[in-house]
């Protein structure tokens, strides 16, 4: 299939296309009237997230947006417009430091504001590390409760575009999980983006928001143009199958359901595909339901493979599905490389790769 | 500037002239709005461009010199000379050190006081640093006799924590440090809420989850201490900024000492804090010592202060054992941030007469002699002597105030010791706001491990 001969990153975009020529499903719309159908249009994810910032901070004055090139628009044009709407006391660039970025963003959260920090790569999340954890992670807890930087929200683009190299196309998510205290988001495309990064920014706990940059232009769906949320910490089961369960987030959702349609095809195996959404906290009973009814499981994420956040699911499920399982969970993943240029589409878990290990999975014996 | 590249075409017979000027001229245009917003560079030596027409500056350029080179970040002059400024070369003289009170005490003469301590503020001063010595000597011994398991000492430093907050509003944000006791204990936290979260009882806001001296107090104003150092720099940013976006009568203030200001969150916050804006007072102390570490290992410029103005920040180096000059110090930098909405910095000198902590013991560093000769210009021995030359304290008040202070701190001891601990739950509440479906889970099996065997459960902590 000529699917299968792309690498991962075409993949993407080839399930983004797929998705924006297919109906939309408003089964993820929670929140929505479904009696009334919302205004959609058709956006991209850029466009979704940049809705969503709009919607933020015209309902807020204490809403602000900033961060490195946020004022004119931001490299990926998620801020355009919003300091021409709000002002430059609300949208602003930062100078260039990711620790005084975040730093800056939870004084101003412990002060009672809402502030939406921009870090432009998550390959350049690291410097803001130290805050993150040290710092917005524990401040309600140290306190005892009384002060606390729930209204933060740090928001940066990662993941693999088919040339980024080492230092643009890092997934960091599996670090950010280990972090007690903050929630960690992923959306899978342009409507669950919108959603989750309301309910994200409306949240009260500083909450670390990983957008596909990949799917910021390829990924075109119907998006209601007005507010709705999707609730964190709850999965979405993005397909029904019975043979096996497909666990991913983010991007890589798109790849799992390229490879269900491969091995739906091919072999007659039937995928249940779930987009976990939320990392921390993750919905595991959603998962662990999908897996008493299928007996096997695949986590997949563009991370290296070695303690990413795959470990977390397959230890979890493994534990609570044991005598369910009738074969060992698979995890399709990055390898323990930093990302590599010209090696992209054999370092990245491609819709072959994990369609080769559903297989494997399925056909296994003990 | 568009007449060096008008000049730079000519000369060379560029082909690319017609581009060059093209962009010279759009250069020009925005230089006035740049010049407006330029940094530190284009506000030190005024800028030639701004209100030049640039028709103007065309026709007579051919045969003018270009003096000054407009860019982004502003507008610097030309010079055909090569001189290196800092380091050997040239190096600035240090910042000098304002002082009011000399090391005796006694008032120095024609001192710049723009703000008078009265009579009510100065006496509370005092008071509060008897109190901070006593509680500062009795926690000390209190760990050492196995009380509570931590404590860090102020000495010698009562003068730049008390005279700093003196000159502050309770609408004023803090951002302390660790060692800023004096702080947060003239805004009101008294022995007794210290002795709670030492013992980490059920009284303390922090609900026995931190360390000893990990004092907070949102009614106070006064954000909750955490160990990492410098991390609070940005946040005071932030918090200034809300305040200016509320047009607040307030401004954050951020206490470090020389040590952390070697971190990179204190360039961030600096440069943040300058850039952006922001009303917030720095305070950093300089107390000589980062756990063994003297300032001559920590920096090679002219201390703290020095750096300020790098950043385009106004900057004052003080006398931190001198209360007064201290309160001045923060009671005028307090003024600019407020009136000019802009960040200032305060070093305050001093010296850490304690050991960094109860987990150290600084004679296996630092020379008896020169802990000896800082005691001999003790901050508050200093204050109480200028306090005791305008008539406003006696002998006789001093040791009934000690005598008094030394009860307090006993018995605040022996009620928090006495005081339960907060209970297991405690434990996992306040991580997120709602305590989510793993912290539920993981707290049953906390108490069912309990459950199952009670001994393993510190006795003082309820099982509820």
């Amino acid at each position: 299939m000529a699917a299968l001969q792309q690498t991962a990153a075409a993949d993407a975009a080839a399930a983004a296309a797929a998705a924006a020529a297919a109906s939309p499903a408003t089964a993820s719309l929670s929140q929505c009237d479904q009696q009334q159908q919302p205004e959609v249009a058709k956006m991209n994810f850029c466009n979704a997230v940049n809705s969503a910032l709009h919607i933020a901070m015209g309902e807020d004055p204490k809403t602000m947006c900033f961060g490195e090139d946020v004022a004119f628009g931001g490299v990926f044009m998620c801020s355009r417009g919003l300091l021409e709407r709000f002002g430059r006391d609300r949208v602003f660039n930062t100078p260039l430091s990711e620790q005084g970025i975040v730093g800056f963003a939870i004084g101003a959260a412990a002060e009672g504001y809402r502030p939406i920090a921009e870090i432009q790569f998550a390959d350049y999340i690291f410097p803001a590390f130290d805050q993150i954890t040290s710092e917005a992670a524990k401040y309600r807890y140290r306190s005892g409760g009384v002060y606390d930087v729930g209204g933060l929200t740090i928001r940066a683009p990662y993941g693999a575009v088919g040339h980024g190299g080492h230092y643009h196309s890092q997934s960091p998510e599996a670090f950010f999980t280990h972090i007690p205290g903050i929630q960690v988001v992923m959306p899978s495309g342009p409507r669950e983006a919108k959603g989750l990064l309301l309910a994200a920014i409306r949240d009260p706990n500083p909450t670390v928001f990983f957008e596909a940059k990949m799917l910021y232009r390829t990924a075109v769906e119907d998006v209601p143009e007005g507010d709705y949320e999707i609730p964190l910490g709850k999965a979405r089961v993005a397909q029904q199958g019975s043979d096996i369960t497909l666990v991913g987030w983010g991007q890589q959702v798109r790849v799992l359901e390229l490879a269900a349609r491969e091995v739906a095809e091919r072999d007659g195996i039937s995928c249940e595909v779930v987009d976990l959404r939320t990392l921390l906290p993750w919905d595991a009973d959603t998962v662990e339901a999908s897996v008493r009814k299928t007996g096997r499981l695949l986590v997949s994420h563009e991370a290296p493979v070695t303690s990413g956040f795959g470990a977390e699911v397959v230890s979890t499920i493994t534990d609570r599905c044991f005598y369910s399982l009738e074969a060992p969970p698979a995890r399709v993943c990055g390898y323990d490389t930093p990302f590599p240029l010209i090696f992209e589409p054999l370092y990245l878990p491609t819709a072959r790769r994990i369609a080769d290990a559903i297989r494997s999975t399925v056909r296994h014996h003990g | 500037m568009l007449a060096a590249w008008r000049t730079v075409a000519q000369r060379r017979q560029c082909p690319r002239a017609p581009a060059l000027l093209a962009a010279a001229r759009h250069l020009a245009s925005q230089t006035a709005t740049a010049s407006a917003q330029s940094a530190s560079v284009a506000a030190e030596v005024p800028s030639s461009s701004s209100g030049s027409e640039p028709s103007a500056r065309l026709s007579s350029s051919s045969q003018q010199q270009e003096e000054r080179m407009d860019f982004p970040g502003g507008s610097v002059p030309f010079t055909a000379a090569m001189s290196f400024l800092g380091g050997t070369f040239s190096p600035r003289a240090p910042l000098p050190c304002y002082r009011t009170i000399d090391s005796a005490g006694l008032a120095i003469a024609d001192a710049d006081i723009p703000h008078e301590l009265d009579q009510e503020t100065a006496v509370k001063m005092y008071k509060t640093m008897v109190t901070l010595q006593t509680v500062d000597v009795i926690f000390y011994e209190a760990q050492r006799q196995g009380r509570f398991s931590f404590y860090m000492t102020s000495s010698g430093e009562e003068a730049t924590a008390i005279g700093s907050a003196a000159a502050l509003t309770n609408d004023d944000v803090i951002f302390s440090q660790y060692r800023e006791q004096g702080v947060i204990m003239y805004r009101g936290f008294s022995v007794q809420d210290m002795a709670h979260q030492c013992f980490g009882n059920i009284h303390e806001q922090g609900k026995g989850r931190q360390m000893p001296i990990h004092y907070g107090s949102k009614s106070l104003n006064f954000h909750t201490i955490s160990s990492t150092l410098a991390t609070q720099l940005p946040h005071a940013v932030g918090a200034a900024y809300a305040l200016k976006l509320q047009k607040r009568n307030a401004c954050a203030v951020a206490y470090f000492g020389e040590g952390a200001a070697s971190e990179g969150d204190f360039h961030a916050a600096l440069n943040f804090a300058a850039t952006l804006k922001a009303p917030v007072v720095f305070i950093c102390r300089n107390n000589g010592w980062a756990i063994s570490t003297p300032a001559t290992d920590q920096y090679r410029g002219d201390g703290i202060a020095g750096r300020g103005p790098g950043y385009g920040m106004a900057s004052l180096r003080v006398d931190g054992g001198d209360a007064r000059a201290v309160y001045n110090a923060t009671a005028a930098a307090r003024k600019i941030a407020v009136e000019q909405q802009v960040p200032v910095l305060v070093e305050a000198m001093s010296y850490r007469s304690g050991h960094h902590s109860t987990s150290d013991d600084s004679s296996r560093y630092r020379a008896a002699e020169e802990m000896r000769q800082w005691r001999a210009r003790d901050p508050v021995a200093r204050f109480q002597r200028w306090l005791v030359d305008q008539g406003w304290w006696s002998d006789a008040q001093d040791t009934s105030a000690r005598q008094e202070a030394r009860r307090d701190v006993i018995k605040a001891l022996e009620t928090a010791q006495k005081a339960p601990k907060p209970p297991l739950s405690a434990m996992f509440e306040d991580v997120y706001a709602r305590m989510p479906w793993h912290l539920e889970k993981q707290q049953a099996e906390v108490f069912a491990h309990v459950r199952t065997h009670p001994d393993a459960c510190p006795a003082d902590i309820p099982v509820k």
